[in-house]
């Protein structure tokens, strides 16, 4: 057995792994505040990822520049998709909603396509040096850079929702919406902060794995991750969307061990997720931490 | 009890769910300082009158004015922000947040500063203004008596104190207006003296008008100023608590003897200038 190679991919698993977190708690964010189960969470990563590419090839606009304003454009995107496309939605059948988070989604996808192509595209070299020495194992400095960021919006959340006025008003909406406004919430500021925030942390993860493995499409498919995840630590739960995040991540790790190792599959990386999906929601139907619907009369 | 300006001013209203009238050309007022009730037998539309005030209803027909500026079209958040506050008839805390984090929640629209505690007040000269709001919030749970609950979390707590947390929560908002929703539905003879005391103490000491809604008619008749009594969504008395008492209409709703509909009489019945 090559237990080097194990444990290359067992970082690799938990770098990846911290990133499904942070993008499945961008998704629960969405969903819990505001009930929609938001198809195009992907397309947030690939639109930030090419949105900062864009700025920093097209202007060459430095890093330290480029980034905060991409993020910054997130957030205008964030409200007005909110704003425009899903307030009219409220109170539309949940059905419909999620119709049309899927042709956004699609429309995204094309969207981007059509304005800078197909071929993956590299980000201009950031860091000086590409990868270090960490305990023996050469780690790609984006990498390092993708723990450490998402241990901060962790963290940031986790003191987001605790201390804040709008996270302690986000729950407050997330439980009982009506009961949320007669303490003086507004509900509509609650729904465009939670997709503007959403949409500002994905694109930041977005760029991180642009930084890696380039920008193109293949992105997206981050958002499809999201579901193993987000069903294995609950559709609710915060915490369940972080640990969701590093199974998976690290399973995914795994498979493609075993993979390369015995089983000679080919693609068992990509689709061991889904398989786990499967077997999730035959035994734990409501994931790990996800709250129980319990029919009140 | 101060001046003698209505405070709440409610016109006119009816409100009907499809086939059903739940108010039906409604009105009264309350004065500012006043301890008014809201009384009738199950179904008879209170509950549907305090959703039209706070917000949370619309009525067809009727408008409310809140010193004297029209509301009926505001949202209830728009509502809460000019001085209306209200508890519900069933539970409705944030059962899974601590009892402090459900008052701070009332707290909310009083807040500037985005940051409340923790390692980010410093950055923000959120400092001050925490402070400030802490000691509010440490007399309404001094005054409240749950003092020792602060960090519960809320759906664990007993009902009574359930109860008392919901008033704590709405007392935070500090409304000039409190709508209260039956808030002694379902307690032992004591915690029903200790919330009466508490509504009279917040009436009289801390100056908030009280809408109250309560089925426990000598509670009713002892705290209450003035009482209007609601009947298959139409007013059908309101006065003194003594009048009430007196009123045959009124006798006849609680006796649930409904051979003819006391319409014609319902215009105002021992109304009080
Ligand atoms: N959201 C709603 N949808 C449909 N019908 C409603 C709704 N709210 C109230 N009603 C109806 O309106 C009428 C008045 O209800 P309401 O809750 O105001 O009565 P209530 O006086 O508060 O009664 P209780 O003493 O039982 O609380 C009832 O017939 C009720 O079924
Ligand atoms: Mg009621």
């Amino acid at each position: 057995m090559n237990t080097e190679l194990l444990l290359q991919l067992l970082v690799n698993g938990v770098i990846v792994g911290t990133l499904y977190g942070v993008v499945a708690m961008c998704f629960v964010l969405i969903y819990k505040s505001t009930r929609v189960v938001n198809f195009a969470q992907g397309e947030f990563l690939l639109i930030g990822a090419w949105t900062c590419w864009w700025l920093l090839m097209k202007f060459e606009l430095p890093f330290w520049f480029g980034f905060p304003l991409t993020l910054a454009f997130m957030v205008v995107f964030g409200i007005a998709l909110q704003v425009i496309v899903l307030r009219p939605l409220i109170g539309e059948p949940i059905i419909s909603v999620i119709m049309v988070t899927i042709g956004l989604s699609i429309f995204f996808q094309a969207l981007m396509g059509l304005l800078f192509g197909h071929e993956t595209k590299v980000y201009p070299q950031v860091f000086e040096t590409s990868s270090i020495n960490v305990l023996g194992m050469q780690v790609e400095t984006a990498y390092i850079l993708s723990m450490v960021i998402s241990i901060f919006v962790m963290i940031a959340f986790y003191f987001f929702f605790k201390y804040s006025k709008t996270g302690l008003a986000m729950r407050a909406t997330a439980f009982d919406q009506q009961v949320a406004q007669s303490l003086g919430i507004s509900v509509k500021s609650v729904f465009a902060a939670s997709w503007a925030i959403s949409a500002v942390v994905s694109a930041l993860a977005g760029i991180v794995i642009g930084m890696v493995n380039g920008v193109s499409s293949a992105l997206s498919f981050f958002g499809i991750k999201v579901f193993p995840v987000v069903i294995l630590g609950g559709l609710d739960s915060i915490v369940g969307s972080i640990v969701g995040g590093l199974i998976i991540g690290i399973l995914e790790n795994l498979a493609e061990f075993c993979d390369s190792q015995w089983l000679h599959i080919g693609n068992l990386y990509v689709i061991a997720p889904f398989y786990a999906l499967v077997i999730i929601l035959m035994v734990k139907p409501y994931g790990l931490f996800g709250t129980k619907d319990i029919e009140r009369i | 009890m101060g001046e003698n300006t209505a405070l709440l001013q409610v016109e006119n209203i009816s409100l009907s769910f499809g086939g059903v009238k739940a108010l039906q050309g409604v009105s009264f007022d309350v004065k500012s300082g006043e301890l008014f009730s809201i009384i009738g037998p199950n179904g008879a539309g209170k509950t549907s009158m305090l959703n039209c005030i706070s917000g949370r209803y619309h009525p067809q027909q009727g408008e409310i004015r809140f010193r004297e500026q029209p509301i009926t079209k505001l949202k209830p958040n728009q509502r809460c922000n000019l001085g209306i506050g209200r508890t519900f008839q069933n539970l409705a805390l944030f059962n899974h947040m601590s009892v402090l984090d459900n008052i701070m929640v009332g707290r909310h629209h009083l807040l500037k500063n985005n940051f409340l505690t923790g390692g980010l007040y410093w950055f923000t000269g959120a400092r001050r203004e925490e402070l400030e709001h802490r000691q509010q919030v440490e007399e309404i749970i001094d005054f409240l008596e749950i003092a020792h609950i602060r960090k519960a979390q809320a759906g664990t707590l007993s009902y009574g104190l359930r109860k008392r947390v919901e008033l704590a929560r709405a007392v935070a908002l500090k409304p000039d207006l409190i709508l209260l929703d039956e808030p002694m539905a379902g307690m032992n003879h004591e915690e029903k003296e200790d919330m009466a005391r508490y509504i009279i103490d917040l009436n009289e000491e801390w100056g908030m008008t009280v809408v109250m809604i309560e089925h426990d008619m000598g509670v009713v008749m002892d705290l209450s100023h003035r009482v209007m009594v609601l009947d298959f969504g139409q007013r059908i008395a309101a006065g003194l608590p003594d009048e009430i008492m007196d009123n045959p209409l009124v006798k006849k709703a609680y006796l649930g003897e409904e051979d003819e509909q006391p319409s014609e009489e319902s215009a105002g019945v021992g109304e009080v200038a």
